[in-house]
């Protein structure tokens, strides 16, 4: 950790130097995670307003910049309403558990060269857990409300998040064997140093569209949010959820999002590298690269928000298991075979 | 030191809810506290430096696995005191498989107790990392078995597809060859209605 070295300068003892360090940067992580997420949130609304030709929230602050502030301060006031039907421990548990799950992702997430709290070198294995786990937040929070609809709206999200994970996993696959690691520090060197070496400008460039299109379906994002789609279902699974536990839920939701976006740029765009290897775009510091990205994808996603339509149900599922399914394990077999042809692994 | 103190906490953990799993009188309940039981399982994998098992473990048990179970019981309409009725027929036959397993696990203890120890056990060799062992021992020094179970599970995924494979006649399924394919010239028709005639 890079607090370490400087703190036992000043005469801690390692165990100490070691364990401050590591909370300093897991807290600071978190911090600036939440603060930027608020603004992305009123980003994501401001896009949307936009497109549809209004002005979004535009009352707090100037341009509305306070509004996600205002939302907060709101949300936690207010009072926590509990179903009288509902299983209490479980009910409570599962925003925690949501939101729990959507922060501790990021601990594996690089942010510049060196920046990153916990460098295992199953990193990518680690967000497929985490991501895989996130299911149970919904589909917990959604029985226990004792609830038909938020009960159909977990069941949903459920079964389309575990489909989607499969051709997440299979993208991933790809992806880790051109980088030949499974960490993440790993898979961003092995695009360095700049766009022309990034996966994107590889033989997994078509992978990259499969992995947005199946990110915006893993976290509950239009065109694929059935699991809350307001017409049919009002919220889906957080439908009886009120105050700050139905915060925990969305913003574990955002993080999700964004950490979505932060893999896309990881894994397709070179994480905290330069877009071109010269002087000035050399010397902008990594992180400010991986927002930029971040920021670039996250638009994306809010775009598609605001201009596609809702898919059916039964679309969804068949967009799944059979376009994407059979494509990317076709490309894990492919890229196989063309990394063994160059050469690669003898 | 502080690997000692955390495999007791996650061991105690892990027998904790396991007995939970079978005592908790909410199936759902008993399946949440499986998944609390298979967490714990991967730590003890990470304690062991086998961190890739660990994390394999939690995609596949608890992120695929268990979600079934949790569908699965959470739609069954269980009724607890049906259910409680047979515990008396079932007893001795449970009693049976119980002492057997208990039987098995001290002949195996026996054996392992007595037998010259090989060293520790390690999961990690220096130098190379734990996936790519095990990626080493699958997929090339046992690459025949490998495809023998790959090969059963073929097997397996085919025959449940057979066993529920329906062909329901009279449902509206989504052709989207069909839907492209579709001109303006087969799917309207324009009549010149003459006026108190209608359409026949």
């Amino acid at each position: 950790m890079f607090l370490t070295g400087p703190l036992q300068s000043i005469g801690l003892p390692y165990g100490a130097a070691w364990l401050i360090s590591y909370i300093v940067s897991i807290l600071v992580l978190s911090v600036a995670l939440l603060v930027m997420l608020a603004f992305l949130l009123l980003a994501d609304r401001k896009i949307w307003a936009a497109v549809q030709i209004r002005r979004g929230p535009n009352v707090v602050g100037a341009f509305g910049l306070l509004q996600s502030f205002a939302d907060f301060i709101k949300f936690v006031l207010k009072e926590a309403v509990i179903p009288a039907g509902a299983n209490k421990v479980v009910f409570l548990l599962s925003p925690l558990i949501a939101f729990t799950l959507a922060l501790a992702a990021w601990a594996v997430i690089p942010v510049a060269s060196g920046w990153v709290i916990a460098d295992i070198n199953v990193g990518i294995l680690y967000l497929f857990a985490i991501s895989s786990l996130g299911v149970y937040g919904i589909i917990m929070g959604g029985w226990a409300s004792n609830s038909k609809y938020a009960f159909l709206g977990s069941l949903r999200s459920a079964a389309q998040m575990v489909s989607y994970e499969v051709s997440i996993g299979f993208i991933l696959i790809t992806v880790l064997l051109f980088a030949g690691s499974l960490r993440l520090t790993d898979i961003v060197q092995a695009q360095a140093p700049d766009i022309r070496h990034w996966f994107i400008a590889s033989p997994l460039f078509p992978m990259f569209f499969l992995f947005l299109i199946s990110a915006m379906a893993e976290t509950n994002r239009p065109p694929f949010d059935l699991p809350e789609a307001e017409s049919e279902l009002v919220a889906g699974f957080a439908v009886e959820y009120s105050s700050t536990p139905y915060l925990l839920f969305m913003v574990a939701e955002y993080l999700n999002i964004v950490l979505m976006c932060a893999m896309a740029s990881i894994l397709f765009f070179g994480g905290w590298l330069p877009l071109v290897d010269v002087w000035p775009l050399n010397a902008v510091p990594g992180v400010v690269w991986l927002l930029l990205k971040i920021w670039f994808f996250f638009f994306i996603f809010a775009m598609v928000k605001a201009i596609v339509p809702r898919y059916r149900y039964d679309q969804l599922m068949r967009l799944g298991w059979k376009v994407f399914l059979p494509i990317s394990l076709l490309w894990v077999v492919l890229s196989a075979g063309y990394l063994f042809a160059i050469g690669r692994f003898s | 030191m502080l690997q000692t103190i955390a495999f007791y906490v996650f061991a105690a953990v892990i027998i904790f809810s396991a007995l939970m799993v079978i005592s908790s009188r909410n199936p759902v309940h008993s399946v949440l506290f499986l998944i609390l039981a298979f967490l714990n399982a991967a730590a003890l994998f990470i304690l062991l430096g086998a961190e890739f098992l660990a994390w394999i473990l939690v995609v596949v048990y608890v992120g695929a696995v268990a979600v079934l179970f949790l569908f699965v019981v959470m739609m069954l309409d269980i009724d607890f005191a049906s259910l409680r009725a047979g515990f008396m027929q079932y007893l001795p036959i449970g009693a049976i498989i119980g002492l057997a397993i208990v039987s098995e696990l001290i002949l195996a203890y026996l054996g392992w107790a007595t037998a010259t120890p090989p060293g520790p056990p390690s999961a990690t060799t220096p130098g190379v990392s734990n996936t790519e062992a095990l990626g080493r021992i699958l997929y090339t020094d046992y690459i025949f078995y490998f495809q023998t179970a790959g090969l059963i599970l073929l097997v397996a995924m085919i025959g449940a597809i057979v066993l529920t494979l329906r062909h329901r006649v009279g449902v509206k399924r989504q052709s989207i060859a069909r839907q492209v394919r579709r001109v303006p010239a087969e799917a309207i028709e324009i009549l010149e209605v003459k006026p108190g005639q209608g359409v026949t």
